[in-house]
């Protein structure tokens, strides 16, 4: 989209329109189509005759997109006479409306990948190309992904209560795949969780938030500026966002003040432990090893218990993260790259450099690989000399 | 144009001539190599010949069909398998002469000692669609 236009705030009122449109009586995925390509008419437009009212027009421009593409349908030509009957709305109930279309996008009936895109262009009014070129996948393939998700929601009801943890997990997956392309995914599900947050009180919407934001302000320490990896004890806590810390901060002592722990909220309070350390070595481990107790009660799973042992090895001493090590599955992401680490620290530099060595031959990323390479190449060096 | 597939081999290729596994360069040195290697893959967007380019994990695993109703059947990695690709990169060149010249600069990534790795790569011409015109 050009800089002429508030991409913001038309990404904003998406969901809101689209809201509107199924309320008028489109079903979903018309609705969709309708409000994309007033987007697009917005783009071109707007420059030159900047609406007064923005939402209004939307909904204007996106109805009458929709009538043209039912017009133009004619087997559709029973359903089109039912929405000229339709009445005017009554005062729109937009949050509700974009609540549902949340709940919708993340149907437990999409496979994750589909939930994702839908979400990002249904709720986050971001176009497809935007989308492929995030996801690194061709326009027409993702075209077809989002097209075949509007069809197996097609049957759902936009009024039919959802399950927020299914909207969740869905937009933990889209801050997960990070900022590789032009599109900022990390930020555009920070954006996406807070509209989410301010709609329903749900703590582990909170919680989630919070998550986001923790570790969205250690971005500018994590990397340096040839892409390699900086491992949390080594950023440069100067470069953490501390005004985005101190929200997150804020955010979590309230929801966990409502006592109903749920499992974003507990990696949130470790991140907040972390954020709270002005250097490496103030980190309060025991808190964060207890942390983890309670994320292992609410969900028991290896990769938390992994985590846990890395946190055992600070807080006890890394024999006690190996003995805690030992105790899982070698096979484990990360298992063989947690040891390297707990064998340097525990004074034996020879297992250390040969372990990071057969992790950074299983990484699952270019980064990390290097990173662990250059862990092996470090410590090889000094073994030479 | 032309498009070529450059394969890098984890194994499978001849020997190259620095032949130091990476993990027994210094960290500078494995520095040196990454910037090298991403230096060259921005200097081929800037030209216009850089198409696509992957990193491949080590670990793979060989699928065939085993018949109707059956689920595929899986098998290795297999030790003995000659043959383990490592990444691509493909580009798009106006001539084999150039495919080549980017290949050995590509080989001449630094590694141990800062010296050039001399790496076999493998050069694979695409098939491409037929010319319209053909006689």
């Amino acid at each position: 989209m050009t800089p002429d236009v508030d991409e913001a705030l038309l990404r904003s009122l998406t969901p809101t329109v689209i809201g509107v449109l199924v309320r008028r009586g489109a079903d979903f995925a018309a609705a969709e189509d309708a409000v994309q390509d007033a987007l697009v008419e917005a783009v071109r437009v707007w420059p030159d005759e900047p609406p007064r009212d923005p939402k209004g027009w939307l909904v204007t421009v996106a109805w009458r997109k929709f009538l043209d593409a039912a017009r133009a349908d004619t087997s559709r030509r029973r359903r089109e006479d039912e929405v000229e009957r339709e009445p005017a709305p009554g005062p729109a109930e937009a949050t509700d409306d974009t609540l549902r279309l949340y709940f919708l996008c993340a149907h437990p009936s999409l496979t994750p990948a589909s939930a994702v895109a839908l979400t990002l262009r249904a709720v986050g009014g971001l176009t497809t190309r935007q989308i492929a070129q995030a996801y690194l996948v061709p326009e027409a393939t993702m075209a077809q992904r989002i097209s075949r998700a509007k069809k197996t929601v097609s049957g759902v009801r936009l009024n039919e209560p959802g399950d927020v943890g299914t909207v969740l997990r869905v937009l933990y997956l889209v801050f997960n795949e990070g900022y590789s392309g032009d599109v900022d995914l990390a930020a555009e599900a920070i954006r996406l969780t807070r509209q989410l947050a301010a709609m329903t009180p749900h703590e582990e919407v909170a919680g989630l938030l919070v998550l986001m934001l923790l570790h969205n302000a250690r971005r500018p320490a994590r990397t340096r500026a040839d892409g390699s990896l900086v491992p949390l004890a080594e950023q440069d806590r100067g470069l953490w966002d501390t005004a985005a810390i101190a929200e997150g901060v804020h955010i979590l002592q309230a929801a966990l003040a409502r006592d109903r722990l749920g499992e974003f909220q507990a990696q949130a309070a470790i991140a907040a432990l972390h954020a709270d350390a002005q250097a490496a070595a103030e980190t309060d481990w025991v808190q964060i090893v207890e942390w983890y107790d309670e994320l292992l009660a609410l969900n028991d799973n290896p990769v938390a218990r992994l985590n846990r042992a890395v946190a055992v090895g600070e807080a006890d001493g890394p024999r006690a993260g190996l003995a805690a090590l030992a105790k899982l599955d070698p096979a484990l992401p990360r298992h063989t790259a947690a040891a390297a680490y707990l064998h340097e620290r525990a004074g034996d530099p020879a297992t250390a450099a040969r372990l990071y060595a057969e992790a950074a031959r299983s990484a699952p990323n270019l980064a990390e690989r290097d990173h662990l390479t250059r862990q092996a190449a470090r410590l090889n060096a000094t073994l030479r000399a | 144009m032309a498009k070529y597939l450059l394969l890098k081999h984890y194994r499978g290729n001849p020997a190259a001539v620095n032949d130091v596994p990476m993990d027994q360069w210094t960290p500078e040195e494995v520095s040196a190599h990454i910037k090298y290697m991403n230096d060259f893959a921005k200097r081929l967007e800037g030209t216009g010949e850089y198409v696509d380019g992957q990193a491949l994990s080590p670990e793979g695993t060989f699928v065939r069909y085993d018949g109707e109703g059956r689920p595929p059947i899986t098998d290795g990695p297999f030790a003995e398998t000659k043959d383990l690709i490592a990444g691509w990169m493909v580009i798009d060149v106006d001539s084999y002469e150039r495919a080549v010249e980017l290949a050995g600069e590509l080989s001449a990534a630094p590694g141990a000692g800062g010296k050039p790795i001399h790496e076999w790569l493998e050069l694979r011409p695409f098939l491409h669609a037929p010319p319209t015109i053909t006689e």
